[in-house]
């Protein structure tokens, strides 16, 4: 019994290697120069760690602004797509009125529409608009969201009516029932809502990649990824270093809210 | 509940309807209809009816995109659920050790594309990333494993496996902890095996997981188009140029707007069907 236990201990730790070693390699080569880099490729401590490739990052990328834009797309995304689900969200679980099967089969049938669809008729509309290189076409397409919508009427389908009856007995309006009594129930819901929204938009390189052709609006993982110049000699010290500032944030806020991503994955 | 004003759910849903229409309904549409004419971006739209889809037909283009993107599917889809299954299995236990191996394997889901791809970038690259240098040390010779037409998917297809595996991993531990601990040591008490624990117990209460985590990374992979964007630019010779990237090169580079509304047609018509055959097939065997 003892050596099985020891056998299944090892191998799991031979799968955090597997997915840990990449992301130690990405740290470790963010330290090293790029002579040592070219010198003694398979070292595995840099020999003497230098910031040089961070130094080099933020000379090449104004990393400040690319990671401002992407926060505020990312929460602005994320909050506008709560705000609109409760309601919606609300009248799909809640009210009785002629069309709301039809509401709720437009939000299913928008389920399994991927942007990869949608992008080229967008960005003719939105060139048309002259919309292209603005925060409106990063944010507005997704102000609505099909899951988050659907998740919310899913968790209120369970909440009783008498919480809602009551409620209107204390004279309580709609929009107070819906943001200031129910929203607080929903709270675990939301949060995933906001944090698998969140890590989405502030990880995705193909919308603004298509919806930006300048650096006005240009987000993060786009100028990490313009790091790399195919062709010629590769700064890999550079590119690692800015992957590093690019992941930071999100292994972070994974480290602190895992449980909620789970639960956000998992409950659909 | 009857709403208090005839007038409260048209305020409610309003916004969610019109945006869901605007960006997600109108656009298909708008393909479908754009599909039937030639445009450049330049001049003006010429109606050409199925000529766009004929040409792709023609030229073997579609069809080789096609089967490029159903064969990197079909990579990422079945290495990604055995993997999170077996994984999923080995790592459902109690204690530290195991719950930190668990974040690390799901820590990659939320890592962005971009970033995993140029660290896989980098741990493949063959002048000095680690793996070429220890090939090269173990005598195996310089390995081009992204420049060559018959590894380039694998290799793409692998670096999306150990991005996904995570996701997968943690919808199979959610369905096996739905699995009541009495009947598996009921049927441990009765002499069952490990194995036929596995085949007659876990694996069919296991089964709709398993269906629901094949189509949506059917769905991811599919779509797969940063981790081709990045490390190969649908190169060499077009060897990695998946549907994504197909539409995304039609439109921004060769400017043809009614050649990428017919992929991206085609497209969605393969998808919707591919996963609606998935569902089919799997409530079938269960």
């Amino acid at each position: 019994m003892r050596t099985k236990s020891a056998f299944i201990h090892a191998l799991a730790g031979v799968v955090a290697l597997v997915w840990l070693f990449p992301y130690a390699w990405m740290v470790l080569t963010s330290f090293k120069s790029f002579d040592e880099i070219i010198q003694r490729p398979t070292a595995l401590l840099p020999s003497s760690p230098t910031l040089t490739a961070y130094r080099e990052v933020f000379s090449q990328v104004p990393v400040g602004r690319y990671m401002l834009i992407t926060l505020w797309v990312a929460v602005a995304i994320a909050l506008i797509q709560i705000a609109l689900a409760l309601p919606a969200g609300y009248a799909l679980a809640k009210l009785r009125f002629r069309g709301n099967a039809l509401a709720f089969g437009l939000v299913l049938a928008c389920l399994l529409i991927p942007t990869q669809m949608t992008f080229v008729p967008i960005f003719l509309m939105f060139s048309k608009l002259r919309l292209v290189n603005s925060l409106t076409s990063l944010i507005l397409p997704f102000g609505a969201s099909a899951l988050g919508t659907f998740m919310v009427r899913q968790a209120l389908v369970n909440v009783p009516n008498e919480v809602i009856e009551a409620a209107r007995l204390d004279g309580a309006s709609e929009f107070t029932i819906i943001y200031r009594v129910l929203a607080p129930m929903l709270k675990p819901t939301l949060i995933a809502i906001f944090l698998v929204s969140f890590v989405f938009h502030y990880n995705d390189y193909f919308w603004p990649l298509v919806m930006t052709t300048d650096d006005t609006v240009r987000t993060l993982p786009l100028g990490i990824a313009l790091l790399r110049e195919p062709g010629t000699g590769v700064r890999w010290d550079v590119v690692m270093a800015g992957n590093v500032i690019l992941s930071l944030p999100m292994i972070a806020l994974f480290s602190v809210s895992q449980r909620y991503l789970i639960l956000g994955l998992t409950k659909r | 509940m009857r709403p208090r004003k005839w007038s409260d759910p048209g305020w409610m849903l309003a916004p969610t309807v019109l945006l869901l229409f605007v960006f997600f309904i109108a656009p298909v549409g708008i393909a479908i209809y754009q599909s039937f004419f030639s445009w450049d971006l330049l001049t003006a739209p010429r109606p050409v009816g199925v000529a766009n889809y004929l040409a792709l037909v023609k030229s073997g283009e579609l069809f080789r995109v096609t089967g490029r993107t159903l064969f990197f599917s079909a990579l990422v889809v079945s290495g990604a659920m055995s993997l999170g299954l077996s994984l999923a299995l080995l790592l459902n236990r109690r204690g530290v050790w195991f719950s930190f191996v668990r974040s690390a394997v799901f820590s990659a889901y939320v890592v962005s594309w971009v970033a995993v791809a140029l660290l896989w970038l980098w741990i493949l690259d063959p002048d000095r990333g680690i793996v070429a240098k220890g090939l090269h040390l173990a005598g195996v010779g310089t390995v081009k494993l992204l420049n060559h037409p018959d590894t380039v998917l694998p290799v793409l297809a692998g670096v999306t496996i150990w991005k996904i595996t995570g996701y997968a991993m943690i919808m199979f531990l959610t369905g096996l902890q739905m699995i009541p601990n009495e009947v598996l040591e009921a049927a441990k008490l009765d002499g069952a095996g490990a194995w036929s624990r596995f085949r007659f117990i876990i694996w069919p209460m296991l089964r709709p997981t398993a269906t629901f985590v094949g189509t949506t990374s059917l769905v991811i992979s599919f779509q797969a188009f940063d981790v081709v964007r990045v490390m190969t630019q649908g190169g060499p010779a077009k060897a990695s140029t998946l549907f994504v990237y197909a539409i995304y090169e039609s439109i921004f580079m060769n400017l043809r707007v009614g050649t990428a509304s017919a992929l991206t047609v085609v497209f969605f018509v393969v998808l919707l069907s591919l996963s609606w055959l998935q569902i089919r097939a799997w409530r079938q065997k269960a």
